[in-house]
């Protein structure tokens, strides 16, 4: 994924001279091909991330397209108020971009997790949060931050994700992105989840449980009108992020579902819980611990239906 | 008076005046709205005289956007009205403005929104946060190939805010010369002497040492401050720092360098008295 942010964000930089790439002291070589052909447009912010969303804004305050791309829990918790006030409260276009985001760096520790940040970049006002699947879909989340005139945050997983799409799809920030037709359970997949949740899906096949999938990889704004029809249409709707259940797309499905009338569907939320994790783990361990497993999605689904 | 169009250049004496005039303006809108804050306005009242009124800031009232402008970013917002009332004397919003300050609906609230009103750069009131969008629109000079300057007031007890180092190491290592951060040093923060919440002194070889052009000057001397920050870039390659001693509070025999003055609001008699002081007719 980050080779594609890096691919991607070069190609649009030597289109827009308005692109100006900050990174947080990470990317070692990364950007090298940026900086050879965007000269004077790659700044290394150093290990201080407060400083760099508050130059973002500086810049993008004077026309410029400024993107901001550090390791996910630095360029969000660390500098949550330069984001909230130097960014939003102006409105400016910055884009920040949190690569290992979720449990991708599992093995670095929980100070290097990052399972809380969608949902606290989601309270802000005029903040985008996007979580694309996979690397065309970084490609397109890129391209469509670019273009977008309000602050937008992105997050990416590392390197070597499976690769869902064949080719770039149509992307649109608050449209999802339909990858399985069913009609007795609803995946809603936010960002690298993707996969296990079609292996979910399949694996509910098997069981002759209906199951559609969509990649909803803009957690805010939510796609309310595909809501409206997931929550009339099907009777177990579940959300899957590598992201606390608390304020992610589950906390955000929920909160839009809370104002519909009764009954509505069940709905399930998949995703890390709310603890720190202690152990020593990679990301696929790490991911199991918290039943962010294909299999475990489908059984508790299958559990789900059947009480 | 009425507004004065760029470039300014004034007497020593005419700023005094002026300089005066706008504390007693800052004392009965503080009066009038029961807007805290006041000692640290007219702490850095002369600061914002120098720059509008003593020739350094290129901007035209008329023309706030002006791509080409010197931006002035008062990054101690709670001092915001005596911004106020500088941009008003020099013509960037009618004068009535001053008489809705901190009143519901009004365009200038005790502490700026974003493009509250012409002339205000930045939304402040969270301390720290001037420098580092101070050295994003002075990168944005360098990508745009932009002549202009960057001025950044802060106070002492900003210099507490990591980000405000943070932005420190960073603007140097850019060469970004044509940037300038004042320090409305008065020696006082909210609840404290600045030197005893917080080592901060020495203050200009903090700055020298992240890599600074650092200087000290008066900060109620505006000719002496208007020549210092005229004078930016300083040919050193380096950001300008300059170190304005001042008191809080100045101007006023019974509010300067009394910290009660940070929240405390002037009665009808205070008013009074300071008007007498102060010479305003």
């Amino acid at each position: 994924m980050r080779n594609a942010f890096a691919q991607q964000i070069t190609a649009l930089g030597k289109q827009d001279p308005r692109v100006v790439l900050l990174s947080g002291d990470i990317g070692n070589r990364l950007f090298d091909e940026f900086k050879a052909t965007c000269p004077g447009r790659f700044y290394n912010c150093g290990v201080a991330e407060a400083n760099m969303i508050g130059v973002a804004a500086g810049l993008a305050m004077n026309g410029l397209r400024p993107v901001c791309y550090t390791i996910a829990p630095f360029v969000t918790y660390r500098c949550m108020e330069q984001i909230r006030v130097d960014v939003c409260y102006h409105d400016v276009p910055v884009t920040i971009v949190g690569t290992g985001a979720g449990l991708a760096y599992a093995s670095l520790g929980a100070t290097h997790h990052s399972c809380e940040e969608m949902g606290m970049l989601r309270l802000l006002p005029g903040m985008s949060v996007l979580a694309p699947a996979d690397e065309w879909e970084v490609r397109a989340a890129v391209k469509a931050a670019l273009r977008h005139p309000h602050p937008v945050y992105i997050r990416l997983g590392k390197k070597g994700e499976p690769v869902v799409h064949t080719a770039e799809p149509e992307f649109r920030i608050g449209r999802a992105i339909p990858m399985r037709s069913g009609d007795a359970v609803c995946l809603l997949a936010a960002g690298t989840v993707l996969p296990m949740s079609i292996l979910a899906a399949d694996i509910l096949g098997q069981r002759n449980v209906s199951t559609a999938v969509y990649s909803v990889h803009s957690i805010k704004p939510l796609d309310t009108e595909l809501m409206a029809a997931v929550f009339a249409r099907f009777k177990l709707v579940a959300t899957v992020e590598e992201h606390s259940v608390l304020g992610g797309l589950g906390g955000a499905v929920a909160e839009w579902a809370g104002e519909l009338p009764s009954p509505r569907p069940r709905h399930l939320r998949f995703g890390t819980g709310d603890e720190f994790l202690h152990e020593t783990c990679e990301q696929e361990e790490a991911r199991a611990h918290f039943g962010l497993t294909a299999v475990a999605i489908a059984d508790r689904i299958s559990r789900s239906l059947a009480s | 008076m009425s507004a004065l169009p760029m470039p300014v250049a004034i007497s020593p004496a005419e700023l005094q005046r002026l300089s005066r005039r706008i504390r007693y303006k800052l004392i009965e809108m503080s009066h009038r709205s029961g807007a805290p804050h006041l000692g640290s306005a007219m702490s850095c009242t002369d600061i914002l005289v120098a720059a509008y009124f003593g020739g350094v800031v290129q901007i035209d009232p008329k023309q706030p956007q002006d791509p080409e402008r010197d931006r002035f970013i008062l990054s101690k917002g709670h001092a915001a009205s005596a911004l106020y009332v500088t941009l008003a004397e020099r013509g960037f919003f009618p004068r009535e403005w001053l008489e809705t300050f901190a009143t519901h609906g009004s365009p200038l609230a005790e502490q700026p929104a974003p493009n509250c009103a012409p002339g205000v750069e930045l939304a402040t009131g969270s301390l720290g946060h001037g420098l580092p969008v101070g050295v994003g629109a002075a990168l944005a000079a360098r990508i745009h190939q932009r002549d202009y300057r960057v001025f950044v007031v802060m106070s002492d007890g900003e210099c507490n805010e990591g980000s405000v180092w943070e932005a420190a190491m960073f603007a140097p290592a850019c060469r970004l010369d044509r940037l300038c951060v004042v320090v409305d040093y008065n020696k006082w923060q909210a609840t404290g002497r600045s030197n005893d919440v917080m080592s901060l002194a020495p203050l200009v070889k903090k700055w020298e040492a992240f890599g600074w052009s650092a200087t000290e000057v008066d900060g109620h001397d505006v000719a002496g401050l208007a020549a210092k920050m005229s004078r930016v870039p300083d040919g050193t390659g380096q950001p300008v720092a300059i170190i304005a001693h001042t008191v809080k509070g100045k101007g006023v025999s019974f509010m300067e360098d009394d910290n009660n003055w940070h929240y405390r609001i002037p009665k009808a008699a205070e008013v009074a008295a300071a008007r007498k002081e102060l010479g305003v007719e």
